[in-house]
């Protein structure tokens, strides 16, 4: 083998942050339903640590062996409204604190699923959970709670919408983090190994393992040595990348899948970025030739980038799935934080920036004193740019309390910290307060 | 298991000798050998053949970074399969 190619390898792994992201297991919990709670927990307990009792150690293995960082473990499980249905329970809290007691158990960092999909409307569960996501996500560390509210082929749950604005408001006042562990979806995928919207679909596996790459540092990095090339070279030079941050994906879920007896599901191809220095999409963005990200052109680098990490990535492995994209999440971004203090990026254009990369307003902080109608309104807002452009959007704001903007909130590790950032002060009740059904787009005549 | 060895550093005496006695006493074996001045750093790779039933890879790994630190280069260890997944179809 080449030397060059060898110390390419490792130069990626030590300087520009290559890792993978997460190894995510997906765990069906469609046997555990049981019209008794209490025995339906102690299912749901008994099956997860029993499935996934072997992550952490086979995680930690490959990282040993094959010296590249797997920064999460992680599980995802059927969102849990279906499962809890049965029981007529008042609330499923106790369903949060079991999947939480599981994931402690585990060792593993996250666990996704306390989640309900309510594109059309809602079964008894749904209601139910959607009450207790507040108290659920603030009794508990490591459970994330997910809701779909729209997707394109059924149109967009108005009331849904509506109520999901009052949850996060809600949520906010008991514990403002507990935000960064709620995610509302348009069009949400059922194999994501990303959180906070990661559950296991009723359509998966029993079990499965899904791998997230990420690696925005090393395209940066690779951006650097083709500077004043034209779009075309740093097109293809992002495909390249991406491919072989890829293929590490691929190899790292294949022997992960070997090692736990689970079979192999997908590759997320997502560029995701931490805090960390050389971490950041917003800086590739930059490297594009943007003096600041957020400027005019903006939309179209990232509509590229984008599009070129999914051509790279696909040949590179055999299935892909997830979000599969750019994540421009704000406080986990050194350089979206930098745009934002400087005044180029806003919330309006980060809105526009969602139409056209993975995944949309994500982990933003607003003020504590935002209207949760207005929240339900940007809730919509990216419902509707994924309901008409066919893919995934979501939300993950956070309202902070007592804070204004211009102000900073401190989120700590991997979420980073974030400037407060002003939303309309139009108000947007009325249409909130319409409720029922946006209907599905029409799919021909399009333009 | 098929493991490369990589160690980088400023060029001094006993390098390749530090780290293949460290080799011979672990039983790992060296299969394939190249070794360059890169951007006037000492590049020196290795394929190695790593024993089953011995040490640890993790200890090996942390033995032989331990090593580098003594003489004064980085010495990594990895399963050659990554390279190979990342290079070649």
């Amino acid at each position: 083998m080449e030397s060059e190619k060898i110390l390419e390898t490792i130069h990626m792994i030590s300087d520009e942050n290559l890792d993978v992201r997460t190894i995510t297991m997906g765990i069906s919990l469609l046997d555990c339903i049981d019209s008794d709670s209490d025995k339906a927990c102690q299912k749901i307990y008994d099956k997860i640590t029993t499935k996934a009792r072997n992550l952490v150690k086979v995680g930690e293995q490959i990282q040993e062996e094959y010296g590249i960082p797997i920064i999460n473990k992680r599980v995802t499980v059927t969102p849990i409204s279906l499962i809890a249905a049965a029981s007529h329970d008042q609330d499923y809290v106790k369903y949060a604190l079991t999947l939480d007691k599981a994931a402690h158990t585990l060792g593993i960092d996250f666990i996704g699923g306390y989640s309900a999909l309510v594109q059309k409307g809602y079964q008894s569960g749904d209601k139910t959970l959607i009450k207790s996501i507040p108290e659920a996500l603030a009794q508990t560390d490591l459970v994330c709670a997910s809701v779909n509210v729209g997707s394109t082929r059924s149109g967009i749950n108005m009331d849904a919408v509506a109520e999901m604005g009052q949850a996060v408001k809600k949520a906010s006042e008991l514990d403002f983090m507990t935000n960064a562990k709620m995610v509302v979806f348009c069009n949400a995928v059922e194999d994501n190994p990303f959180m906070a919207g990661g559950f296991c679909g009723v359509s998966e596996p029993d079990t499965v393992i899904n791998v997230g790459v990420s690696g925005p540092g090393v395209v940066k990095k690779a951006l650097e040595k083709v500077k004043g090339a034209s779009m075309d070279v740093v097109a293809e030079t992002i495909k390249q990348t991406a491919f072989k941050v890829t293929r590490m994906g691929q190899m790292v879920g294949t022997v992960a899948s070997e090692r736990l007896g689970v079979p192999f599901g997908i590759v997320d191809l997502s560029l995701a970025p931490t805090p960390a220095v050389g971490d950041s999409v917003a800086q590739v963005l930059e490297e594009i030739g943007l003096e600041r990200v957020g400027t005019h052109g903006t939309t179209a680098a990232l509509a590229m980038l984008n599009d070129a990490v999914k051509k790279g990535g696909i040949m590179a492995c055999s299935h892909v799935g997830g979000l599969s994209g750019a994540f421009i999440p704000v406080s986990e971004d050194a350089g979206m934080i930098d745009a934002v203090n400087a005044g180029t990026l806003t919330l309006s254009k980060l809105e526009a920036m969602t139409a056209v990369c993975s995944v949309g307003l994500d982990m933003i902080a607003v003020p504590g004193d935002t209207p949760a109608e207005t929240i339900s309104a940007m809730i919509a807002d990216e419902a509707a740019i994924g309901m008409i452009n066919n893919k995934t959007t979501a939300v993950r704001v956070i309202p902070v309390p007592g804070k204004k903007v211009g102000e900073t909130v401190e989120f700590g590790g991997l979420l980073g910290h974030a400037p407060i950032m002003g939303v309309n002060p139009a108000s947007s009740a009325d249409m909130i307060h319409r409720g029922g059904l946006i209907p599905a787009p029409i799919h021909s005549f399009k333009n | 298991m098929k493991a490369i060895l990589t160690t980088v550093g400023e060029d001094q005496v006993g390098i390749i000798a530090g780290v293949s006695q460290y080799l011979a006493e672990n039983k790992v074996n060296i299969l394939d050998l190249s070794q360059t001045i890169m951007d006037g750093y000492f590049t020196m790779m290795m394929m190695v053949d790593v024993p089953e039933n011995e040490k640890e890879f993790g200890v090996l790994a942390q033995e032989l970074a331990d090593l580098g630190q003594k003489l004064g280069v980085e010495i990594r260890i990895r399963n050659e399969e990554i390279y190979r997944a990342m290079h070649h179809l």
